[in-house]
């Protein structure tokens, strides 16, 4: 982690069973500068954001996004998946400032 | 249009004020019964609530050693959800050596100074909100309890006036607005009864977290005055009162608010 990106907060279910559709949240803290903001002294300040937001199970892609100026500070993103098997979850965020922030989520698949 | 709308909002203040009373105690309403349902979902659920960044932030730094004495909070107290249950309903509370109540901010920066030797945290710091937002939610649930303190008396009368007393270009009080007009707008907003029980609270229109100060200032600067500075003693006051106020309400921390 570097730059703006901060503590990221990820909520799946532990256990799930076979075929289940499950809905999984994802909140990362960053204050997602727009670039259209004056400072102190009325300069812009830079737009920072987090612009890309992938979420991968066992290698393939699940969720992914693009993300633009209008979302709010912490960005907070929910979607579904349907549990086929047991695996593991790569949460990955990237902001415009190059840095990237990676999670690893496990789920059992009964 | 806009002018004659303001004189509307003046006017009624002006005859309501004559009729300022302290809210029964079984008519008070948290900040949380004023927010949309969608809002409301977002404070109680610890997944969507986006002031839990900051509290688990909060809960890093309790276990990290700071300062020249290289102590961490945890060293002194234990783990916090044993030590810090039921401390952040307490506050503002007298601190002897200072001769004056501190709330919760002060009392974390009191440690830092004197039992940690490290710096103060900048008022409204990330590393300040996180730590009272950590040991403020370790109180969620259990009734706001000021302390019994004759100590507290005259801090928390001269609170009171403060609440009571006309500021700014607006010429508007706290209590014209949060005893007296509750429940009603003001422009688009509703009017809450603004209790403390919430606090740090992470603000959707500030994309961030707050305290109880940064929410004072806002107002006087609703109210067009000039507001105090972080830490004053007039603030201070108002939240030995506004605690006084809000005896027995169960605490929110971390709120989520518009």
């Amino acid at each position: 982690m570097a730059g703006n990106m901060g503590r990221a907060l990820i909520s799946l279910p532990a256990k799930a069973k076979r075929g289940d559709v499950i809905e999984i949240r994802a909140m990362i803290a960053h204050p997602m500068e727009t670039g259209f903001r004056p400072d102190s002294q009325g300069r812009l300040v830079a737009r920072d954001i987090v612009n890309r937001f992938e979420c991968l199970f066992e290698g393939e892609q699940v969720f992914a996004c693009d993300l633009f100026p209008a979302m709010s500070a912490n960005p907070y993103l929910s979607f579904t998946m349907r549990a086929d098997m047991s695996g593991e979850l790569v949460f990955r965020w990237r902001d415009d400032s190059g840095a990237l922030s990676e999670e690893k989520r496990r789920i059992e698949v009964e | 249009m806009r002018r004659a709308g303001g004189f509307v909002v003046l006017g009624s203040a002006c005859l309501a004020s004559l009729a300022s009373a302290e809210i029964p105690l079984d008519q008070r309403k948290s900040g949380a019964d004023f927010i949309s349902a969608a809002t409301r979902a977002m404070q109680e659920d610890d997944t969507a609530n986006p002031a839990m960044l900051s509290t688990l932030d909060g809960e890093s730094m309790w276990n990290e050693k700071a300062g020249g004495a290289q102590k961490s909070c945890g060293d002194c107290h234990g783990p916090a959800p044993k030590s810090m249950k039921g401390v952040a309903a307490r506050y503002p509370a007298y601190n002897v050596a200072r001769q004056a109540p501190v709330d919760l901010s002060g009392q974390i920066n009191a440690c830092r100074t004197d039992q940690q030797k490290a710096e103060a945290f900048k008022p409204e710091s990330a590393q300040l909100l996180a730590l009272s937002a950590y040991i403020g939610s370790q109180s969620r649930g259990l009734p706001v309890s000021p302390p019994d303190d004759a100590r507290l008396a005259s801090f928390r009368a001269r609170g009171e006036a403060l609440w009571s007393q006309r500021i700014g270009q607006l010429n508007f009080s706290c209590a014209q607005c949060h005893d007296d007009n509750w429940g009603k707008r003001l422009g688009s907003a509703l009017i809450p009864q603004a209790h403390p029980n919430a606090y740090p609270i992470y603000r959707l229109d500030w994309q961030g977290m707050g305290s109880l100060q940064r929410r004072f200032r806002n107002c006087m600067s609703g109210v067009r005055a000039e507001a105090y500075p972080y830490g004053a003693q007039e603030f201070i006051d108002l939240e030995v009162f506004l605690a006084h106020r809000a005896r027995g309400m169960p605490v929110e921390t971390p709120g989520v608010r518009p």
